[in-house]
């Protein structure tokens, strides 16, 4: 199921890969991460600051994005470089649907690239978390 | 506004490029699982030490976005700053709030469990701007992450946002 070299061309789309956190998932990032700032478990501090609920951690969207590369390169190679900005929030119980497309294929170095660009997107199809990829495969 | 004080300082300038002291951050299996399953990832590579090996990797590897736990101190003055996104002296104009704006990870070497790895901080540039949140300031931290052998393994690239 990995991605294959020979199979891959500029403008094709990668597998999605569809999230929905739970608060508890949230809870579960906070702990994993170490990133244990109120307003992403505590509904009264998140609207104290100002915010209509909990939101979505930046980094756990980062981590979705790195998912969504891992999983469809498979054990084929590695992400070399990724990276995301945050430019909307996203909220628990609510889909954050992971995407990418293929925008380069090359080989540099004696090394088959492929640049990604990726990003979660809302239920409003707004993208939430646009990002960028570039991973070395083997084959 | 034109004749407004600049948010970037003189001070702030002073500390571009400069290093922070190091942080210690351990890999370890049962952290990497951790991370691995608030994610939600399924490869096993990710929880399995015999299904890392046969993949080609050491042990359980360091799933995409984590660079190890920071070896917490309960003493230390302050778990931020030090040329980090959130540290360093005052803008010129005092702003109010903080936004995280991105992340970027370059890797060059494989994280795996039992990894030590030692990473420094450095502000890399500030940036002034105007948006459709007001004025804001943009500060663009970059760490640098060694591993037990010295080895660079990762860089990451930060961007905060103060308004």
């Amino acid at each position: 199921m990995a991605a294959k070299w020979a199979d891959l061309s500029e403008g094709m789309s990668i597998p999605e890969l569809k999230k929905n956190c739970s608060t508890q998932q949230l809870v579960l990032w906070a702990a994993g991460s170490g990133d244990f700032y109120q307003i992403h478990y505590d509904k009264d501090f998140a609207v104290g600051t100002g915010l209509s609920n909990i939101i979505v951690h930046g980094a756990l969207k980062n981590a979705f994005l790195g998912q969504l590369v891992h999983d469809w390169v498979g054990n084929n190679g590695k992400i070399q470089k990724y990276g995301c900005s945050y430019r909307g929030m996203d909220f628990p119980n609510e889909d954050i649907t992971c995407k990418g497309i293929v925008t380069r294929k090359y080989e540099e170095g004696g090394k088959k690239l492929v640049d990604l660009e990726v990003w979660t997107e809302n239920p409003q199809g707004k993208k939430t978390t646009p990002g960028y990829a570039t991973v070395v495969l083997n084959s | 506004m034109a004749d407004a004080v600049p948010l970037i300082t003189d001070e702030m300038r002073a500390t571009i490029g400069k290093e922070s002291d190091p942080t210690t951050s351990e890999v370890d299996r049962t952290a990497i699982r951790m991370f691995a399953r608030s994610v939600g990832h399924t490869d096993p590579i990710y929880y399995d030490e015999a299904a890392a090996k046969a993949a080609g990797y050491r042990d359980v590897v360091a799933p995409p976005g984590y660079l190890g736990t920071p070896v917490f101190n309960p003493n230390a003055p302050s778990r931020r700053g030090g040329g980090g996104m959130f540290g360093g002296p005052e803008p010129g104009r005092p702003l109010k709030r903080i936004l995280n704006g991105g992340t970027e990870i370059e890797y060059l070497e494989d994280i795996c469990a039992g990894d030590v790895l030692t990473s420094t901080s450095h502000v890399a540039n500030y940036e002034e701007t105007k948006g459709s949140i007001g004025d804001m300031l943009i500060t663009t931290s970059k760490t640098v992450y060694k591993n037990q052998l010295g080895k660079v393994v990762a860089i990451m690239t930060g961007t905060g946002i103060r308004y």
